[in-house]
């Protein structure tokens, strides 16, 4: 098999046995971004000269005896919302166009220590505001597997690159979904990590309480690997978990004996595609059939999460994009005095949708309106969370869809904000309750993947691991390759 | 109709965003589709129940009061729309 398209773990043995090097491999994706990335578009930056420069440093290690890290010399991708030091990191925004961070995120400062090769920058919702890629302010990502549908959002160029095989891994940020709903869009791996699990430092801020920077792979051992080279505590993120970093790898066993998997029935709204809703229950089946004791469990408030999400994300956007003043940074317009400069630089920075939510999130913030708004939601946010707790006391992980239908049309919900906030209703519950949730694919509808979501308790990573370790070997939906680019 | 185009405008205000007037149209029926959508909280009974801001037990984490490296001025002024004399330069703020 090409090189490209093979998993970190298989490149691993490859450059430990020294039957390939970091630089073929390298050069085998950037070829690859070559011949397809005319149809995905899965990039804002590439960065060809530090990827081959961080690829010869792989080999050298290698050359010189020195035990390699599972990712070192292997390919990815960053969110162009993660601060590589020296290269633009744009957020998909006017506003930030131009802006090349003087320092590295904590992410790319560890898997940079872990000898990691970063191939570019990928295309996301103009600051991970959407959920299909269309809201970048530079261009739409497609989905590899229709180039006529959307690959999600907002993480929807990294899930793209991997999808397409054109990263090995990358990573996303998961805000209300944007990890997991375009890598079950794009048919791969994404993993939301416990709110705190990975430092948030050097990430561009979009809802405080709810972004958490995850994984996006070809499969689950990938997933597991990228996981453990970025999570970890950091004192320069304030709410980043001190435990240690568990060896996720060791979760992998491929059966399900004992463990308890619940399914919330709220989560099967109305308008879900039959074919999303088949392909869950069949994944239950299967986890059943590997030894899984199954049971349904109540979340009376999962109607309101969508709501409350909205609330919560809008007004904490609405205070951390505040910074963009076009002063210290980014995009600045005329004006005659400062209020009228300011006003210039985030009208002509800003696209609609980030307009619309800091609008919401003022509104919702604005005296008069606090507490029927935001404050009403802090509440139902603590009975969400309450209802995950008990679902909790009596599952290991909880198993549900991860949105209502398979890839969408480019342009089809691009004029009904409303319509685009409805594929997040599987997805945000899990943010505002700030647990970890890994989405996989579990079947195939009309040509797209759909993905099934397992949801575990806080710092339950090593659980979701295992169960969808056991998922993945028994079907062979993560060895399909978008049918892409064989030209 | 919750928010009215006044509102609108006032919010723009805050948001520091300017609106021209179809904008003000359009965001005014955008946001009132989306605030509709948002008094379903309504239907939840709240009393007693004390808000979450944040998931985790945060508490706040002092670090050791050390004088450690900081950015150098050029690298911090490096994305400045306009500086001058090693500072940020801005339009005038106060009249007179």
């Amino acid at each position: 098999m090409e090189l490209y398209k093979q998993t970190a773990h298989e490149l691993h043995a490859k450059l430990a046995a020294k039957e390939v090097s970091a630089a073929e491999i390298t050069a085998a994706v950037f070829d690859r971004i070559d011949t397809v990335e005319g149809k995905v578009r899965a990039y804002i930056t590439q960065t060809r000269d530090l990827a081959m420069a961080q690829a010869k440093a792989a080999d050298e290690k290698i050359a010189r005896g020195e035990a390699i890290a599972p990712l070192a010399g292997i390919p990815g991708a960053l969110k162009d919302n993660m601060c590589v030091k020296g290269v633009k990191t744009t957020c998909a925004s006017q506003i930030l166009a131009n802006f090349v961070p003087p320092y590295d995120s904590t992410v790319a400062e560890k898997l940079a220590a872990a000898d990691a090769v970063v191939v570019g920058k990928a295309n996301l919702d103009e600051f991970a505001m959407g959920s299909s890629c269309e809201n970048s302010s530079f261009f739409p990502t497609r989905n590899p597997w229709d180039t006529a549908a959307v690959p999600g959002g907002s993480s929807g160029g990294s899930a793209a690159a991997v999808a397409a095989a054109e990263a090995v891994w990358a990573l996303g940020s998961d805000t209300g979904g944007s990890i997991r709903q375009p890598a079950a869009y794009c048919g791969v791996v994404g993993l939301k990590p416990t709110y705190g699990r990975v430092s948030r430092y050097g990430l561009v801020a979009y809802a405080s309480s709810l972004d958490q920077i995850g994984p996006i792979t070809r499969d689950v051992t990938d997933c597991a690997l990228v996981l453990a080279a970025i999570a970890g505590h950091d004192g320069r993120d304030s709410t980043s978990i001190d435990a240690p970093v568990p060896d996720y790898s060791k979760a992998l066993v491929p059966d399900a004996r004992g463990l308890k998997i619940g399914l919330p029935k709220e989560y099967f709204v109305a308008g879900m595609d039959p074919a999303v809703e088949k392909a869950v229950y069949a994944a239950i089946d299967q986890l059943k059939a590997m030894g899984a004791e199954y049971k349904e469990v109540s979340m009376p408030h999962t109607e309101y999460a969508l709501a409350t999400y909205y609330l919560i994300a809008t007004a904490e956007a609405s205070s951390n994009l505040a910074r963009f003043d076009g002063v210290g940074f980014g995009h600045r317009g005329e004006g005659n005095d400062i209020v009228a400069m300011y006003k210039r630089s985030r009208t002509e920075g800003f696209g609609e949708e980030v307009r619309r939510r800091i609008m919401l999130g003022t509104y919702a913030l604005s005296s008069g309106y606090y507490d029927a708004y935001y404050l009403k939601a802090l509440k139902v946010r603590t009975l969400i969370k309450q209802d995950f707790d008990r679902a909790f006391g009596e599952v290991d992980v909880l198993v549900a869809p991860i949105a209502p239908t398979t890839a969408f049309k480019v342009g089809e919900k691009v004029d009904d904000p409303l319509a685009m906030y409805l594929q997040d209703v599987c997805t945000v519950p899990i943010n505002l309750a700030g647990l970890p949730a890994i989405s996989l694919p579990c079947g195939f509808a009309g040509g797209l993947p759909i993905g099934l979501q397992i949801i575990g308790r806080p710092l339950g990573e090593e659980t979701i691991l295992r169960a969808a370790y056991a998922f993945e070997q028994a079907n062979d939906y993560h060895r399909r390759q978008a049918p892409l680019g064989e030209v | 109709m919750k928010i009215t185009r006044k509102d609108v405008e006032q919010v723009a205000l805050l948001s520091r965003l300017e609106l021209g007037e179809n904008d003000v149209e359009k965001f005014t029926g955008q946001l009132n589709a989306i605030l509709d959508y948002i008094d379903v909280l309504n239907k939840v009974d709240t009393s007693g129940v004390e808000p979450t801001a944040h998931v985790l037990p945060v508490k706040n984490v002092m670090r050791a009061d050390e004088a450690r490296p900081s950015l150098p001025r050029e690298l911090a002024l490096a994305n400045a729309p306009e500086q001058e004399d090693g500072y940020f330069k801005v339009p005038k703020i106060l009249e007179g």
